[in-house]
């Protein structure tokens, strides 16, 4: 299971429906993260499927974003975040990596609050593909009109693309960000509470997208609107104050198939 | 939207393995980190390069009374040459003294009345100005205590010769006070606006909301900046060794002319055989002189510090 | 009522005082400076022509003018950039972007503040020592120019920093988390927002290293020569040296002599800092985030 690319090709099979086989890309187990002696999450075991939309909810302060952060290697910027416990990506344990930034290429973050590069519109999303070697502008073109018509922002900004990124408003430079984590190519996009910055339309705009994206990709959605979850979750996490209270499918969880009266009771908004 | 074709290739990408941008960064940060090394390394290079060429002397002829308590700095005697530095650290002592006594209250205010009374353009204007001062070369400072200070201390004191402790420690001042102005605005800026704005809702006017809060919180910054300037007066070169009247002297009044640690470098070292007793006891003027400001400097970065951590 | 407003009008009048007396001091320091510079023009102003800047020294040096002085200024301090300029922009991206916050940091902080603190002439026997003696290089402008060069690093390694520090944290996270390397984080987005900021601090440099003295007096700079340098193992004239030698080692100077000289080098020095202040001033109003 070193590449999967190379797997499926070396099975010489037709062109199926890919996301129908069952192949795992995520598996967590005993997953403990803290801050110095501070837990934020504790003993979290699920797998996440290829191509599929898995959920994260519940309230503030549950982990959710450590989770996303200990998945991208990001505690090596923390040097009082501590994670135990073992994450295998696409079969390979992440915390012995000989090469984390190969891996953080291969995973997209969208964080809450945006960050526009200092570049230009078109070099913030041409800067992974660079970075990865290709050089090209006729490919490059292609790479970042794609990216940008699919976060919902081409048509905004498709005449000034070399203004700078960094002084779009909240809501595009948002876009801007999925457009850039969309240019990796990722095998694992993360969204980490995308729409705080959007206005509504946009984010059913956005919405509509991920449902497509997940043909290519595996995407990890946090979110703190239950409905988001259920709008497009294939199946949900419900994280609470750093315990994983619960995993299944999102349509059970919705109506109400729970193992847990407290994720029922979040479900419909008694708490969060 | 439903003509995206299927988004892009994605890179196969290894990476339980090391590629070409891992190994570059490494290497970049090799490189960086020797040059972020190189300070230290120029440091103890200093000190030990005026050291060794300082030894033979330290060994030989260096005796602890005669450097530091004799007043006589007679090294080009051949029978007896004398080298002691007690003389020369007066001089320095007392025109660095001077200049403080100068700086020190013109500074601050300064500081004061730019970081805390002027707002805008004027204060904007006067940062540029104390900056553009600073900036004068030392041995622009120097010709100006030979040439126009020389004359106008002639003429007002009515003494016989201008160049001297008075007029190398206004000098010294002039030179010092825009830098220490600068530090200790610093230092003033670095106190929080919520420290001003709870004094004013106090009801305090500006004046007790700087005496009362703005100064004790900046304390330690100014005495840094104090210090630095002492350290910067101490080392000074060129413009003492211009405006003292450079005679081995320990002052009696500020008219009398002295000679500086520094100036007796550079004004003797050109003239002695590389190796001789004078030039290695040069040297060990310069040991002297190195590790007095290195203490001053430390001092300044202790106390700066320490505000800031606590 | 009445009582409390009487201290009101006494604070008010005490602060008007106190103002009055620092915007005082502020003044009685820069206006010494100012008739300074106005001496300096008055007494030196009459001298500078084309001539005066570019032809040689006569008379043992009571006349003509300044070239070899000005070009030897230049080949110090071009020198002394090559050397110090690389070498502090990697200190300071290594202080900034890759060193952690720990004891060892501060010591190489600790070592930069005393670089920048320790006396010139201090810098002059370790440059004599070092260059002309141990490393064999002679009186010359290469060993004049890496005394210079060490005892500016500080300058650049400073305003680097500052400049690196200005670029948000968020960029270099942002650009982490798509997998760039720390070096390609500083080269696409840490350097290119940070590049003119670094080139106000080099103006600066450039201005420090043209004034010193005492540094170049035993390394490389000579009172008097009657050639141009060819080569960085040459010796040179200096400006900031040939002021020194006007004003005090030859006799029968005319008056205005010096004056052109100190003119001139405070001309080129402050004419440098002012760039690098104006410089500054349009950055600050140029918002890229």
């Amino acid at each position: 299971m070193v590449n999967i690319g190379l797997d499926v090709a070396s099975m010489n099979e037709p062109a199926v429906n890919i996301s129908s086989v069952p192949n795992t890309k995520l598996e967590v187990s005993d997953l403990t993260i803290s801050y110095g002696n501070t837990p934020a999450l504790s003993n979290v075991n699920f797998s996440v499927e290829e191509h599929e939309i898995f959920g994260i909810i519940g309230p503030a302060n549950a982990g959710k974003t450590s989770f996303l952060k200990s998945l991208n290697r990001m505690d090596t910027f923390d040097s009082n975040m501590t994670v135990n416990g073992q994450i295998l990506f696409n079969g390979l344990n992440i915390q012995n990596l000989k090469n984390i930034y190969a891996l953080r290429s291969r995973i997209g973050v969208v964080f809450p609050l945006p960050v526009g590069l200092p570049l230009t519109i078109y070099e913030n999303v041409a800067l992974s593909p660079r970075l990865r070697g290709i050089k090209k502008r006729s490919e490059l073109d292609v790479i970042v009109e794609q990216c940008l018509t699919r976060a919902a922002l081409w048509d905004e900004v498709k005449d000034r693309l070399n203004s700078l990124g960094s002084l779009l408003s909240g809501g595009q430079q948002q876009r801007l960000t999925i457009a850039r984590a969309l240019s990796q190519a990722p095998d694992l996009l993360m969204l980490d509470e995308f729409s705080i910055a959007v206005d509504p339309v946009t984010t059913m705009r956005i919405e509509d997208v991920l449902k497509e994206l997940k043909k290519d990709m595996t995407i990890i959605l946090v979110t703190n609107l239950v409905q988001q979850a259920r709008r497009l979750a294939d199946r949900t996490a419900f994280f609470l104050e750093g315990e994983c209270v619960e995993v299944g499918v999102t349509e059970e969880l919705f109506t109400g198939e729970v193992n847990d009266q407290r994720t029922r009771d979040y479900i419909e908004g008694k708490f969060g | 939207m439903s003509e995206t074709k299927p988004l892009l290739q994605s890179p196969s990408v290894d990476f339980d393995h090391r590629n070409f941008d891992w190994y570059v960064d490494k290497f970049i940060q090799s490189i960086v980190f020797i040059a972020g090394i190189s300070a230290i390394i120029f440091i103890i290079g200093i000190f030990a390069f005026i050291t060794i060429e300082g030894f033979g002397f330290l060994l030989e002829d260096f005796s602890f009374r005669e450097f530091f308590l004799s007043p006589f700095w007679e090294p080009s005697d051949e029978d007896a040459p004398e080298y002691g530095i007690l003389a020369l650290v007066a001089g320095t002592a007392s025109v660095t003294g001077l200049a403080m006594i100068v700086a020190i209250p013109f500074s601050l205010g300064a500081a004061i009345f730019i970081g805390e009374f002027a707002t805008g353009k004027l204060r904007e204007s006067l940062k540029v100005l104390v900056e553009l001062l600073a900036a004068i070369p030392s041995v622009v400072w120097g010709f100006i205590g030979l040439s126009i200070m020389n004359p106008l201390i002639i003429d007002v004191f009515d003494v016989p010769v201008g160049l001297n402790v008075l007029n190398a420690g206004i000098i010294l001042g002039l030179m010092a006070a825009p830098i220490m102005t600068s530090i200790a605005e610093d230092a003033l800026k670095a106190v929080p606006d919520r420290y001003r704005e709870a004094a004013e809702a106090l009801g305090a006017t500006r004046w007790q909301v700087i005496y009362k809060t703005v100064l004790p919180a900046a304390k330690n910054g100014l005495l840094g900046a104090v210090l630095l300037g002492v350290g910067r007066g101490f080392g000074e070169t060129m413009a003492v060794l211009m405006a003292t009247g450079h005679s081995v002297n320990i002052p009696g009044s500020v008219f009398d002319p002295v000679r500086a640690l520094t100036a007796t470098i550079a004004a003797e070292l050109g003239e002695t055989a590389v190796g001789s007793p004078h030039y290695q006891a040069l040297f060990t003027i310069g040991i002297f002189l190195f590790i007095i400001t290195f203490l001053i400097n430390l001092t300044a970065d202790l106390i700066v510090r320490g505000i800031r951590k606590g | 009522m009445f009582a409390e407003s009487s201290l009101n009008v006494r604070n008010k009048r005490i602060q008007n005082l106190f103002r009055i007396l620092f915007m005082m001091m502020t003044i009685l320091l820069i206006i010494p400076v100012i008739i300074i510079l106005g001496t300096l023009i008055a007494k030196g102003g009459s001298i500078i022509s084309f001539d005066f800047l570019f032809t040689d020294p006569t008379n043992g040096m009571t006349a003509g003018g300044i070239f070899p002085a000005l070009l030897g200024t230049i080949w110090i301090v071009a020198v002394a950039l090559l050397a110090s300029v690389p070498l502090g922009i990697a200190a300071a991206i290594y202080l900034n972007e890759y060193a952690g916050d720990n004891w060892f940091t501060r010591i190489i902080q600790l070592a930069i503040i005393n670089l920048a603190g320790v006396p010139s002439i201090v810098h002059a026997l370790f440059g004599v020592g070092a260059f002309v003696i141990f490393f064999g290089f002679g009186t010359s402008i290469l060993a004049a120019s890496l005394t210079l060069a060490i005892m500016t690093l500080p300058v650049v390694i400073v305003s680097t920093r500052e400049s690196l520090r200005a670029v948000p944290q968020a960029f270099r996270e942002a650009c982490w988390n798509m997998g760039a390397t720390r070096w390609q984080t500083i080269r696409r987005v840490v350097l290119p927002n940070a590049v003119s900021g670094i080139l106000t601090g080099i103006i600066l440099e450039v201005s420090r290293t043209t004034g010193e003295t005492a540094p170049i007096m035993f390394t490389g700079a000579a009172f008097f020569l009657p050639f141009l340098p060819q080569s960085v193992f040459d010796q040179t004239m200096a400006l900031s040296l040939h002021l020194f030698v006007v004003a005090t080692q030859v006799p029968g100077v005319p008056d205005n002599l010096p004056f052109g000289v100190a003119l001139v080098l405070i001309a080129m020095v402050l004419l440098m800092n002012s760039i690098s202040i104006a410089f500054r001033m349009y950055l600050r109003g140029k918002k890229k985030w």
